[in-house]
C-alpha cells in the first residue's frame, strides 16, 4: 500500500475507533425506582447471584447468611456491609453508573472466600458493547495495515 | 555458505574490520583464531553495548544475590504455607505466590521480559549447585549422571500435562496453605532429582509446568538472546557456548545459541554471554511478537500448549471470577463425583473442543484456498496464532484478581507466620479492592489489543503461504475463531 493511503486509512480507522469508543449513546429512558433485593450467601456464593436495576434506581440489598459471617462489597461502588448468620444486614445506594460490577465476599469465611462472587448489572453494559465493536475495527485495521514481511526474529 | 569449520573463517578474515569477530579480550585468550566478524548491518539494538547492564549480566554476582534472596523468599513462602494459618487469603505463603508472584509474572516479567523469571528462578538452584559443584563458577567435576534426556521425551508433552493436572486442582492449589507448600517443595526436589540423574536444565526445559507457559508467551517478549553473526559461530568448531568452557557451563537449556530462532527454550541464563570467546552473543530489544513471525520449529506440542493455556484461562474466569457458585464447589471438592466431572469437564474443553473447533476453522481456511500444505502443518503454523490472545487472556483475568485481592498482602507481610508480628505496621490492615471502577475498562483494552493482535498474527501466517489477498481469505476463518474467544472472554470478563 502507498504510505498516503496507509496514513488516510489509519486515520479513518483511528476516527472509526474514536467514536465506537467515545459516542455518546441514547440512555433508556426508564424511570428510577426503588428496588429491594433478598441476597442469601452461603459458603461460597450469592443466591440469586446476579441482580440487575436500572441507571439511577434506589437500590436496596438485604444480605442473609445461612451459615457463616459474610459481607457483600460492590465493586465500582465501593460500599458494603456484614451479615452475621441469620441475622439481616442492609445495604443501600443510587445505582448512579451503568454497567457490570461484581459483587464479592467482604469476610473472610473458608477457603474459596476470594471466589465468592455475584454481579450487578445496572443498565446497558456499553463497556461490552463497545469492546466488542472496537475489537472488530482493530481486527480490520490491522489486517489491512500491518506490514506482513520484513522482521527479524 | 553456511558449512562450519575454519576453512570458510579463514576466506572471510581479509575482510574482518579491526576489532570485531575477534576474541573478547579477555586475558590469556591470544591464542583464539580470527573469525568471521559481524556484519555492519546488524541494526538490532544490543542491551549489552550498555556498559553497566553488560557488566551486571556478565557477571555471576548480580544473579546469584538475586537467585539466592529468590530462593530464601521460595523457602519463607514454603514456611508460612506450613506452619502458618491454614485460612489462605490470610497466609503469606499463598499470598506472596499466588498475588504478589503471580501479579509480576503476569503484568511485568511474562510480557516485557518473557522467561526472564527463569533466570532468576529458586527452584533449579540447588540442583544446579550440586551439577555445578559450585554456587558462583561451575566446574566440570560436579555431582550427578549428567545422563542425556530421553529423546522420547524432548517435547513439552509432559508439561502440557503436569499444567493440566495443577489446573484441574487450582481451586484447592490456590487456596490451600499447606497444599501449596508441598507443591512448592515437590517442584524443588523433583528438580534437584532431576539435576542429578540427566544433564543440565532438565527439569526446566521438559517438565516444570510454570516453565511451558513463560515459555509459551516469551515469544511475544520484546528482549531476546541472539547472536550476532551466524557465520561467526559456523566457524568455530569448539561451540563454547554449547559445550561449556573454563568460563562457564555449556547452555544449561541444551540450545545452540548459533541457531536460536525464538525465546520458547531460552532461559536468559546468559551463561552464553558469559562463555562465547567471540563476543558473539546480543541481548537484544526487538518489536512485541517478532518469535511469530519465523515460521521456524513451530511444533504439535507447542500448538497445543496454546490450547491448554488459552482454555485454563477461559475456565479461571469462569471458576474464580464467575458467580457460579456450585461450580465453585466442584472445582474445589477434589476426589468427589462433580469434582471428577468438572475435571474431565476441564480436560476434553481444553484438550477437545477448544483444537477441535480451531481445527474446523483451518480446513475451512485451507478449503477457501485450495491450500496444498498437509493439514497437521497449517493446524500447527496457525495455532501460533492464538499465543498472543492467550497471554492477552491471562491479563485480562489477572488484572480483576490481583487487583480485588492485592491488598490481602499488607497483613500477611507483616506477620507471616502469623505469630502476632507487625513488621512494617500493617498487620491489620483490612481487605480493600483497588480500581474497582477501571478495571473492567483495562480488561477490555487488553482483550481487544489481543484480539487484534491475534488477527494480524494469523493473517501473516497465511502470508507465509500465499500472496496476502488469498492470505486473508485463508485466515479468515482462525481470526473468526478468535474473536469467538474474544467474545467469550468479554462474557466471562466483562459481562
Ligand atoms: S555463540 Fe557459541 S558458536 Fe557462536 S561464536 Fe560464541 S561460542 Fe562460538
Ligand atoms: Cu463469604
Amino acid at each position: 500500500m502507498k504510505r498516503s493511503r496507509v496514513i488516510t486509512t489509519a486515520l479513518v480507522f483511528a476516527l472509526g475507533a474514536g467514536v465506537v469508543a467515545f459516542a455518546p449513546l441514547p440512555g433508556a429512558s426508564v424511570k428510577p425506582a426503588n428496588r429491594r433485593f433478598r441476597v442469601e450467601a452461603s459458603s461460597f456464593k450469592y443466591a440469586p447471584a446476579t441482580i440487575k436495576a436500572n441507571v439511577g434506581d434506589h437500590v436496596t440489598i438485604d444480605l442473609v447468611s445461612t451459615d457463616v459471617v459474610h459481607g457483600l462489597y460492590v465493586d465500582g461502588y465501593d460500599v458494603s456491609v456484614t451479615a452475621d448468620p441469620g441475622r439481616t444486614a442492609s445495604l443501600s445506594f443510587v445505582a448512579n453508573r451503568a454497567g457490570m460490577f461484581r459483587l464479592r465476599c467482604s469476610v473472610t469465611c473458608g477457603a474459596m472466600h476470594p471466589f465468592m462472587l455475584g454481579k450487578l448489572h445496572v443498565g446497558r453494559n456499553d463497556l461490552l458493547w463497545r469492546a466488542l465493536a472496537l475489537a472488530l475495527l482493530a481486527g480490520l485495521v490491522g489486517v489491512s495495515l500491518a506490514p506482513m514481511r520484513g522482521v527479524r526474529t | 555458505m553456511t558449512a562450519p569449520g575454519l576453512g570458510v573463517s579463514k576466506r572471510l578474515v581479509a575482510t574482518t574490520p579491526a576489532g570485531m569477530g575477534s576474541p573478547s579480550g579477555r586475558q590469556g585468550r591470544a591464542e583464539l583464531p580470527q573469525l568471521p566478524s559481524a556484519p555492519s548491518t546488524e541494526s538490532r539494538l544490543d542491551l549489552l553495548r550498555w556498559p553497566l547492564l553488560r557488566a551486571v549480566l556478565r557477571s555471576r554476582w548480580p544473579q546469584l544475590l538475586v537467585r539466592v534472596a529468590a530462593l530464601a523468599g521460595f523457602l519463607v513462602a514454603v514456611l508460612a504455607g506450613l506452619l502458618g494459618t491454614p485460612v489462605g487469603n490470610h497466609n503469606f505463603g499463598i499470598v506472596l505466590v499466588w498475588i504478589a508472584w503471580w501479579t509480576i509474572m503476569m503484568l511485568v516479567a511474562l510480557p516485557f521480559f518473557g522467561r526472564g523469571w527463569c533466570s532468576i528462578c529458586p527452584i533449579p538452584v540447588p540442583g544446579e549447585w550440586l551439577q555445578h559443584g559450585a554456587l558462583l563458577n561451575p566446574r566440570r567435576d560436579g555431582m550427578g549422571f549428567r545422563r542425556a534426556w530421553p529423546a522420547r521425551l524432548k517435547n513439552i508433552w509432559l508439561q502440557n500435562g503436569a499444567f493440566s493436572g495443577v489446573a484441574v486442582c487450582s481451586a484447592v492449589v490456590l487456596t490451600q496453605p499447606r497444599i501449596t507448600a508441598v507443591v512448592l517443595l515437590a517442584f524443588l526436589f523433583v528438580a534437584i532429582g532431576t539435576s542429578l540423574i540427566y544433564e543440565r536444565r532438565a527439569f526446566c526445559r521438559y517438565l516444570c509446568p510454570v516453565g511451558g507457559f513463560i515459555g509459551l508467551y516469551s515469544q511475544l517478549a520484546p528482549v531476546a538472546i541472539r547472536v550476532k553473526n551466524k557465520a561467526t559461530c559456523a566457524a568455530h568448531t569448539d561451540k563454547s557456548c554449547y559445550r561449556g568452557s573454563a568460563d562457564g557451563a555449556g547452555c544449561p537449556w541444551l540450545l545452540y545459541p548459533g541457531a536460536l530462532t525464538k525465546n520458547t527454550y531460552c532461559g536468559m541464563c546468559m551463561e552464553c554471554v558469559r562463555t562465547c570467546p567471540y563476543d558473539n552473543i546480543a541481548v537484544t530489544l526487538r518489536p512485541f511478537g517478532a518469535d511469530l513471525r519465523s515460521p521456524a520449529g513451530r511444533r504439535l506440542d507447542e500448538a497445543f500448549k496454546g490450547f491448554i493455556m488459552l482454555g485454563a484461562a477461559m475456565v479461571y474466569s469462569a471458576v474464580m471470577l464467575g458467580p457460579w457458585g456450585d461450580l465453585k464447589m466442584a472445582a474445589y471438592d477434589i476426589g468427589s463425583a462433580r469434582w471428577f466431572a468438572y475435571a474431565l469437564g476441564v480436560l476434553v474443553f481444553i484438550n477437545g473442543v477448544l483444537p477441535g473447533l480451531f481445527l474446523g476453522a483451518v480446513s475451512a481456511g485451507r478449503a477457501l484456498v485450495a491450500s496444498t500444505q498437509p493439514v497437521k502443518r497449517s493446524f500447527v503454523s496457525f495455532a501460533y496464532a492464538l499465543v498472543p490472545l492467550g497471554l492477552m487472556a491471562w491479563i485480562a483475568f489477572s488484572l480483576s484478581f490481583v487487583f480485588a485481592s492485592i491488598s490481602y498482602l499488607w497483613p500477611t507481610m507483616s506477620d507471616p507466620f502469623g505469630l502476632g508480628w507487625d513488621l512494617f505496621g500493617t498487620a491489620h490492615a483490612s481487605w480493600q479492592p483497588y480500581l474497582t471502577r477501571s478495571v473492567p475498562t483495562m480488561q477490555a483494552i487488553v482483550l481487544v489489543g489481543g484480539f487484534a493482535w491475534s488477527a494480524v498474527t494469523a493473517h501473516r501466517i497465511a502470508a507465509e503461504e500465499h500472496e496476502q489477498r488469498m492470505a486473508l481469505r485463508q485466515a479468515a476463518p482462525v481470526i473468526a475463531y478468535c474473536f469467538l474467544i474474544t467474545v467469550c472472554l468479554m462474557g466471562l470478563l466483562i459481562a
